[in-house]
């Protein structure tokens, strides 16, 4: 369940913590996009790099690590079947360059996660929706978005309750061929729908005997306002995109065992 | 036996949930840990089957390290029904939910049989046998996790909160099962905040506070202690609570038996009248 640690959310006063969820959502759509232009390791390390600041800043590195180590399962999976796939499309030749590939092709994957882990790690629910309102969008369907966002722990936690009851009567999650594990979680898959539809329909009707809904007009407490900050942060993520996207167009990025060759 | 060797365990979350626990279940024991919420009551009875293993000691369970071995071979022995029954079920109908962990510990088919048969009725669901475990109520679902652990026949049996949303008669149940359940020399370890459950059976009460054993001994001379209870926000039985008040009658302190209670008020009454 670490990679949902990485998601957790916790209340700290940050200069990240504090910036307005439109324009951190801006930025991590940036790297983003500069992630998916480029698929050589330089630029990827780059744009990786680009985020250690924004984390040290946030206060977040041991969560934002630990989502990472979340990864290394995923991020093995994709390394080897791009190696798999450029090994038999050369023909059974490796190359240094297909390492290098492969590489890319999971540096660019842990570059988004990291850069998702540092919005959901710094940004609260709340914020989320309330930016999600300001953009127009009915208020049921922002009030669906962050309470799905608030209920991933609590599910986390109960599917680790669920495991621990059914090892209890003597599951063992990791026994037996590929097909047996994945019949394995049935036990704890139901318990874990069954409980979350359950709990939907008790929310409902908490939210109604709460008068939700009642008036069409809503005013909120809280109100979005972009500061100093926000607009630091916009620049920069301007200039990332610009950067980005120029390289990605008029430079001729090399590869990383070209680049070292190259200045030695 | 399970054997708690000085131990302390920590949540990855960095919260200290046990700190320097020791102490000796014996065989055939009936033991009930109380304590207020977040005690550490759970993550204690955690231990006894593996599912957490201390960060800081050891946990013995008949003389093995729980370290040393999986909860799949420990749980064999020693049967815990969780809290909540909705974070167990899952089968279609009663029989197959009683049925799987028997079919897990590799049972044959008619010893499995004989089982959910004996399971079902010592529990009143034999009429349930084919309904979906989710068609049930609260207190039936509760029973049926309840058999579902049973029917292997572990040695020792945890129950965590057994006697939440169960009417006064299944708790009376409850009640003579863990007696019968002695009486075949079986180890039981309840989690309660039951108070008054508590005070009926008598076990050996263990009182906990912020992951600490505060108190530990027989239930009569722990309940019957407002200021040990007190640390742990345990409100005592109210036979205790009546006789304090009645205390010019001058009875005796440590009286938690409804029974013994009624007897020792008439012995005193009959004599004030007379």
């Amino acid at each position: 369940m670490s990679v949902f640690d990485g998601l957790k959310y916790r209340k700290v006063s940050s200069p990240i913590h504090d910036l307005d969820p439109r324009i951190k959502f801006f930025y991590v759509c940036a790297i983003f996009v500069g992630a998916i232009l480029f698929w050589t390791i330089l630029p990827l390390l780059i744009l990786f790099a680009i985020q250690i600041p924004f984390v040290l800043l946030a206060g977040v590195k041991r969560e934002w690590l630990r989502s990472l180590r979340g990864t290394i399962f995923l991020a093995a999976i994709i390394f080897l079947t791009n190696l798999i796939v450029r090994y038999f499309a050369s023909g059974g030749a490796l190359l240094v360059t297909d390492l290098e590939f492969a590489a890319a092709m999971t540096l660019r994957f842990i570059v988004l996660v990291g850069s998702f882990s540092v919005f959901f790690l710094t940004t609260s629910p709340d914020h989320l929706g309330l930016a999600l309102e300001r953009t127009r969008m009915p208020y049921e369907f922002s009030f669906a978005f962050t309470t799905a966002v608030r209920f991933v722990p609590v599910l986390a936690e109960e599917a680790q309750t669920i495991m621990d009851a059914q090892k209890a009567r003597g599951l063992e999650l990791e026994k037996g061929n590929f097909l047996k594990r994945i019949r394995n979680y049935i036990p704890v898959l139901v318990p874990l729908i069954v409980s979350a539809i359950r709990r939907s329909l008790e929310l409902a009707e908490a939210m109604e005997s709460r008068a939700w809904g009642a008036t069409k007009k809503r005013t909120n407490l809280y109100i979005l306002r972009l500061k100093q900050g926000d607009f630091i942060l916009f620049v920069i993520t301007i200039v990332i995109l610009m950067v980005t996207v120029y390289v990605r167009i008029y430079i001729d990025v090399p590869g990383l065992s070209q680049f070292l060759s190259g200045v030695s | 036996m399970i054997e708690v060797q000085d131990v302390g365990f920590t949540y990855p979350s960095g919260v200290e949930a046990l700190r320097g626990v020791a102490f000796t279940v014996n065989n055939g024991e009936f033991i009930a840990i109380m304590g207020q919420n977040g005690a550490g009551k759970t993550t204690l009875v955690k231990h006894f089957n593996g599912l957490l293993k201390p960060s800081i000691g050891r946990v013995l369970v008949d003389g093995i390290e729980t370290k040393k071995t999986s909860v799949a071979s420990l749980a064999k022995k020693v049967g815990f029904v969780f809290q909540n029954p909705d974070h167990q079920l899952f089968s279609e109908t009663v029989e197959e939910e009683i049925a799987f962990a028997l079919k897990n510990f590799g049972f044959e088919e008619e010893t499995i049989k004989k089982r959910v048969t004996w399971a079902l009725s010592f529990l009143e669901l034999k009429k349930y046998r084919k309904t979906s475990p989710f068609m049930l109520s609260g207190g039936e679902r509760k029973r049926v996790a309840l058999a579902s652990v049973l029917a292997w026949n572990p040695e020792i049996l945890i129950l965590d909160e057994p006697t939440i949303g169960q009417d006064y008669k299944q708790k009376e149940k409850l009640r003579q099962f863990i007696l019968q359940m002695q009486t075949q020399e079986k180890t039981i370890v309840i989690v309660t905040h039951d108070v008054e459950f508590v005070a009926e059976c008598n076990p050996r009460v263990l009182l906990m506070t912020e992951g600490r054993i505060v108190a530990d001994g027989q239930g009569k001379n722990i309940l019957a202690n407002p200021e040990v209870l007190a640390k742990s926000s345990v409100v005592p039985p109210q036979v205790v609570q009546i006789f304090s008040r009645l205390n010019e009658l001058e009875l005796p302190k440590n009286v938690i038996d409804l029974y013994e209670a009624k007897d020792l008020l008439l012995k005193k009454l009959e004599k004030r009248l007379r």
